[in-house]
C-alpha cells in the first residue's frame, strides 16, 4: 500500500496526458523546424498546443514560451525584467522572503551585479499585503515578483491587487504560479499579470516542461542560445511529447478546478482538524486562504526527517522542511519567514493531496502521524525536558 | 530507501537501549535544538565496566541510528574502551553514513565522552580535559544564529 501525499513535489501523470504524448513519440516525431511534412505535422501540433495553453491563461499564443519547467521560466522572467530595467537605470526589485529558490537565487545573482533587492515580510499567516508592495515601490523599481501560492505552506497571495498596483505604477509584475496552475483560476489579463511561470508536473503533466507567459511588448532575454525556436528566445528542439502532455493535463485540470477544489478542501480540512488534535502542534500558514490540497504542521520536540522515514514505513509519502531533509543546517526558509524558530521548524511535515486521495487514506494518515509523533517524542530528550517543565513549550 | 544502509535503517527502526537510567553514574548531552539534533546518554558503571547504557535522541534517522549503534558498541566494555570509541567506528558499524550525516556519528562519540566526563567529575577521578570534546568549539552549529 502507498498513500501519496507529496503532490506539491510532483504528481502522477494523468491518463489523458500520457495518451496525448504517445503519438508524438512514434508517429509524429518530426522536428517542428523541418520543412518537410513530418516536421510540419509536429509544428502544427506545437502551434495548436501553444494556442490551447494561451486559451487557458487568457492570453495570446505568441505570449507563450515553452521552457524546461518552472525554474527556467522564473530565471528567464526575472533576468529579462532586470535587463530591461537596467537599460533605464532601474535596478531595484521587490519580492517576498518565502519565494521558491528559483526566484530567490536568481535575485541573489542580480544583487551581486549591483541590483537592490527588497524582500517583503509575509507575516505569520504567510500572506503579503498589497499595501506592502505599494509602499516598497520606488521610481527605480523594475520588477515585482510574488508567488501565486507558496510551495510549502500553500498560502495564496493577493495576486490581482498586487498586479493592479504594479500596473498603476508602471512596474512589471511576475508571478511564480507553479503551485497554483491547474489548481486555482488564472486569467492573466483580468489579474494584471505581466509574466507568469508554470510547470506541468505539478498538475499531472510530464516533468521537464513548463511555460513562461510574457505580455506582448516586454522583450525577453535569451538564456539558452543556439536556435530560432520560441522566436529565438529559447533555443533547443521543442519537446513536443512533453508539450502535448502538459497541454492535455492543463486542460483537464482547469476543466475540473471547481469540483477538485471542493473535494480537496474537504479532505484537507479533515486532515487539518485531525492533526490539530496532536498536542503542541501548529498549522503553518493561513487556515482558509491556502491551496485546497496543502497541509503543513510543526510538531514540537521531534525532527522532521525521522518523522518522514517512519511515515514511509507506514506507506505514507510526505515531505518536511527540516534541515536534515535538505542537506543544509538551516530548516526551511519559508517556515523561518513566517516566524517559526529553528527548534520547531525542524519538526515540520507537509502533506499535499491530489484528487485521487480518499477519505480512508486521510483517516489512516491522521492515525499514523499521531502514532509516529508520539513515538518520536517518547525517545526525545527535548520532549522530556518540556514535559518535566525544564523547558518552556514554544507551541502552547 | 537508498539514502541509508540496511544497518542504519535497522537501528533507526528498532533502536537498541532507548530510555533513561534514573540513577545514572554519568549523563552526557550534546547538540542543539536549533541544529536539529540532541543526544543524551545515560551510563551505569560498575567496577569500571559499562554495566548499562541508555539514550534519548531528538534528530534525524542517522542521529537515532548512530546513538543506538554507539550504545551497543560500549555496552559491557571497560570505561577506557568506551572512551576510545571513535565516530569512525560508529560509521563503520553502521555500514556507512551519507557524507552530510557524518556529524551524527560525531555527536554520538561526543555524547558518550561527555557522559564519561560527568562520571569522572562525580567520582573525583582526575583526567586530561583535552581528551574531551567541548561542544562550544564544534563547528557543526556555527552557521546558525
Amino acid at each position: 500500500m502507498q498513500i501519496y501525499l507529496d503532490n506539491a513535489a510532483t504528481t502522477k501523470m494523468s491518463k489523458a496526458a500520457i495518451q496525448s504524448m504517445l503519438p508524438y513519440m512514434d508517429e509524429i516525431y518530426g522536428n517542428p523546424s523541418s520543412l518537410h511534412s513530418a516536421g510540419q505535422k509536429a509544428n502544427e501540433a506545437l502551434n495548436g498546443a501553444r494556442q490551447r495553453i494561451a486559451n487557458l491563461l487568457g492570453c495570446e499564443a505568441r505570449e507563450i514560451t515553452f521552457t524546461s519547467g518552472g525554474s527556467e521560466a522564473d530565471n528567464q522572467a526575472i533576468i529579462s525584467a532586470a535587463r530591461l530595467g537596467e537599460k533605464k537605470g532601474k535596478k531595484h526589485i521587490i519580492s517576498t522572503a518565502f519565494e521558491h529558490h528559483a526566484v530567490l537565487h536568481t535575485l541573489k545573482r542580480l544583487e551581486k551585479e549591483g541590483f537592490e533587492i527588497t524582500l517583503l515580510d509575509v507575516h505569520e499567516n504567510g500572506i503579503v499585503l498589497p499595501e506592502q508592495v505599494a509602499e516598497a515601490i520606488r521610481p527605480d523599481t523594475c520588477l515585482v515578483t510574488v508567488m501565486y501560492a507558496n510551495n510549502e505552506i500553500g498560502t495564496i497571495q493577493p495576486i490581482k491587487k498586487i498586479g493592479e498596483i504594479c500596473r498603476e505604477k508602471g512596474v512589471i509584475f511576475h508571478t511564480d504560479a507553479v503551485q497554483a496552475a491547474g489548481h486555482l483560476h488564472i486569467d492573466v489579463k483580468e489579474q494584471n499579470i505581466d509574466m507568469l511561470s508554470l510547470s506541468a508536473h505539478k498538475f499531472h503533466g510530464p516533468k521537464g516542461i513548463g511555460v513562461l507567459y510574457v505580455k506582448k511588448g516586454i522583450p525577453l532575454t535569451t538564456l539558452i542560445e543556439g536556435g530560432a525556436q520560441e522566436r529565438g528566445k529559447r533555443a533547443g528542439t521543442e519537446n513536443i511529447p512533453a508539450i502535448m502532455g502538459m497541454t492535455a493535463a492543463f486542460e483537464e485540470a482547469c476543466k475540473h478546478i471547481d469540483e477538485n477544489t471542493k473535494k480537496l478542501s474537504a479532505l484537507r480540512n479533515m486532515l487539518i482538524s485531525g492533526l490539530s488534535e496532536i498536542p503542541h502542534s501548529i498549522l503553518n500558514g493561513d487556515a482558509e486562504n491556502r491551496l485546497p490540497g496543502n497541509v503543513n504542521f510543526c510538531f514540537e520536540g521531534i525532527e522532521g526527517e525521522s518523522l518522514l522515514l517512519l511515515l514511509d514505513d507506514e506507506g505514507i509519502c510526505a515531505s518536511s522542511g527540516s534541515a536534515c531533509t535538505s542537506g543544509s543546517l538551516d530548516p526551511s526558509h519559508v517556515l523561518l519567514a513566517i516566524g517559526r524558530v529553528h527548534d520547531i521548524a525542524h519538526g515540520s511535515l507537509r502533506l499535499s493531496l491530489s484528487e485521487e486521495n480518499t477519505q480512508e487514506e486521510i483517516e489512516y494518515t491522521i492515525n499514523a502521524v499521531k502514532e509516529v509523533v508520539a513515538y518520536l517524542r517518547s525517545i526525545s530528550p527535548i520532549w522530556r525536558d518540556l514535559v518535566n517543565g525544564k523547558k518552556e513549550f514554544i507551541i502552547k | 530507501m537508498a539514502l541509508y544502509s540496511e544497518k542504519v535503517m535497522d537501528h533507526f527502526r528498532n533502536p537498541r537501549n532507548v530510555g533513561v537510567i534514573e540513577d545514572a553514574d554519568g549523563i552526557g548531552e550534546v547538540g542543539n535544538a536549533k541544529c536539529g539534533d540532541i543526544m543524551k546518554i545515560y551510563l551505569k558503571i560498575e567496577n569500571d565496566i559499562i554495566a548499562d547504557v541508555k539514550f534519548e535522541t531528538f534528530g534525524c534517522g542517522s542521529a537515532i541510528a548512530s546513538s543506538s549503534m554507539a550504545t551497543e558498541l560500549i555496552k559491557g566494555k571497560s570505561v577506557s574502551e568506551a572512551l576510545a570509541l571513535t565516530n569512525k567506528a560508529v560509521v563503520e558499524a553502521l555500514d556507512g553514513l551519507p557524507a552530510h550525516k557524518i556529524h551524527c556519528s560525531v555527536l554520538a562519540e561526543e555524547a558518550i565522552k561527555k557522559a564519561l566526563q560527568d562520571y569522572y567529575d562525580k567520582n573525583g577521578i582526575e583526567y586530561d580535559k583535552n581528551e574531551f570534546p567541548r561542544c562550544e568549539n564544534c563547528d557543526h552549529c556555527c552557521g546558525i544564529q
